[in-house]
């Protein structure tokens, strides 16, 4: 079960953002063996994000390729798609498929992400989800103009969603069961410029409300809501509750998993053998006291990645990056880099042409998180700076990040 | 054969940043290095398209303000995932405090 320093094949389980990412950061570190991927979803390797964004609001979706076929040919990748890990044969170090098929490994990374999570009330199946290419084809055909959506949490994708939704000319309405919209992702007061932009746009969001059930009606759908008269009535209820990350692989072979599976600051389970990341590991962050957290977005799976395969390959290198997401909704770009948990004090930097920036300092002055929300990319070059402060622990002086007119970048430098 | 355009005054763009210019339609990023020499290249990143721009300058290297994707603007060189095709780059030269790009 041990690993040697011998690795001739490696198996990755997952083909999405981070199990690509992968195979071509091998190939890229010269990695000359075999490099199998296997996914159980039917399609070549794509990118999730467009798919509540830029892709839904298109007539037809077609994928964003991670990896194109050509690339993937290049690198002597082998993409076994619509193909299910079954279990894994720890002992004999084999990756047992669900025809029963076995495909040896002497690394092996779990990037098998998570699922979207389902609704936990009467007439819950109604509710369409939202995480795979045929998720968004299914919803897509769904939308169009007229048709009235409902979209159950106000989080990042139930926004995007909504934001979709009505630029396609959809009549939507969020309901959230917490106090506030993306309670989870942003300070209170970045949220409320989303939502205000919802508001602008004709969009509801409802917060504090609890759904009770859905049933059909008439042809479409009505969502129980506690404490209302009436129920919500829709053509289209959308659910976006969160994910579930996708462990049981894993459990079943025995690796310890919290939230997550779980792996140290390398990425590794406790197989030596065996790796995680992406959406579905749980990892201590060396910039946060090294709390265990999982993250769900691109950036985590796409960085995690070039970390799990350098150290397949026998390399040391500690997961240190600074968490990052972006979001967009209409024409407003959000941009989120740092963990705000710790945030004791807040210094906005108002950047203009509907831009602006909010910083969390610690208590000793560290700046932990930074969000900025404008129209497209334009926080996107004071984000970055900001991810680079963060991950240097640097103590900002609060005048000069709250002083539009001196550029961020110098602080780096000072 | 050149085409020499006029694409922006030397100091419209800061040392070690970026600007847009679109002309004839088509988006240029033009590039003023830490050693004030000026580059141009295509304004759209390979990868989805965003505009450059709008990303961070560091030494030779542009980060796309989207996905972080980087390119070396001084030969158009991709550098790693997510970027699969380097970015096209064109002659630039100075004269009379103007920048002027090569479009060919």
């Amino acid at each position: 079960m041990a690993a040697t320093g011998n690795v001739e094949r490696i198996v990755v389980v997952g083909t999405g953002e981070c199990g690509a990412r992968v195979a071509r950061e091998l190939r890229e570190r010269g990695f000359a063996g075999a490099i199998t991927m296997i996914g159980d979803e039917p399609h070549t390797t794509y990118e999730r994000p467009p798919l509540s964004k830029s892709a839904l609001i298109s007539d037809e979706i077609s994928p964003v390729e991670v990896l194109p076929v050509a690339r993937l040919a290049e690198f002597d990748v082998e993409l076994m798609s619509g193909t299910a890990v079954e279990s894994l044969d720890r002992d004999r170090m084999l990756a047992v498929l669900s025809d029963g098929g076995e495909v040896p490994y002497d690394r092996l990374l779990l990037a098998t992400g998570a699922r979207a999570r389902t609704l936990p009330i009467a007439g819950g199946e109604f509710a369409l989800t939202l995480r795979t290419i045929d998720d968004a084809r299914a919803l897509r055909a769904q939308l169009g103009p007229g048709r009235s959506v409902t979209v159950i949490g106000a989080g990042l994708i139930g926004l995007e969603v909504a934001a979709s939704a009505r630029q396609l000319g959809c009549d939507v309405t969020v309901l959230e069961v917490a106090p506030r919209a993306l309670g989870r992702a942003l300070p209170a007061e970045m949220a409320d410029v989303l939502v205000k932009r919802h508001a602008e746009e004709g969009v509801e969001v409802l917060c504090g409300v609890l759904p009770t059930g859905i049933s059909r009606l008439d042809g479409g759908l009505a969502v129980g809501v506690e404490g209302f008269d009436q129920p919500i009535t829709a053509d289209v209820v959308i659910a976006g509750i969160g994910v579930t990350p996708n462990v049981e692989l894993a459990q079943a072979a025995g690796l310890r998993c919290e939230n997550g599976i779980a792996v140290n600051d390398r990425l590794r389970t406790d197989d030596p053998a065996i790796f995680a990341a992406g959406d579905c590991c749980s990892f201590p962050h060396p910039l946060y006291g090294g709390r265990r957290i999982r993250l769900e977005s691109w950036r985590n799976a796409h960085d995690q990645a070039a970390v799990a395969a350098a150290n397949m390959l026998d390399g040391d290198e500690q997961h240190a990056a600074v968490p990052w997401f972006w979001s967009d909704q209409y024409d407003l770009g959000l941009q989120h880099a740092g963990l705000a948990d710790e945030a004791a004090s807040a210094v906005v930097r108002d950047s203009g042409n509907g831009s602006q920036i909010r910083f969390a300092l610690a208590l000793d002055g560290r700046l932990v998180a930074a969000s900025g929300v404008g129209p497209g990319t334009s926080t996107a070059k004071d984000i970055r700076v900001a991810e680079m402060l963060i991950a240097a622990g640097n103590r900002p002086d609060p005048e000069v990040v709250a002083d539009a007119s001196v550029p961020l970048k110098e602080l780096i430098k000072s | 054969m050149s085409n020499w355009t006029r694409a922006c005054g030397t100091d419209d763009i800061d040392n070690e940043d970026v600007i847009p210019v679109a002309i004839d339609g088509h988006d240029y990023a033009v590039y003023r290095s830490p050693d004030d020499d000026y580059f141009a290249t295509d304004g759209h990143c390979t990868h989805e398209a965003f505009l450059l721009a709008e990303g961070l300058v560091m030494d030779n290297i542009i980060e796309c303000p989207k996905h972080n994707g980087r390119f070396d603007y001084t030969t158009g060189e991709g550098k790693g995932a997510p970027i699969c095709e380097d970015l096209r780059t064109y002659p630039v030269k100075v004269e009379g405090g103007s920048v002027y790009i090569d479009l060919g």
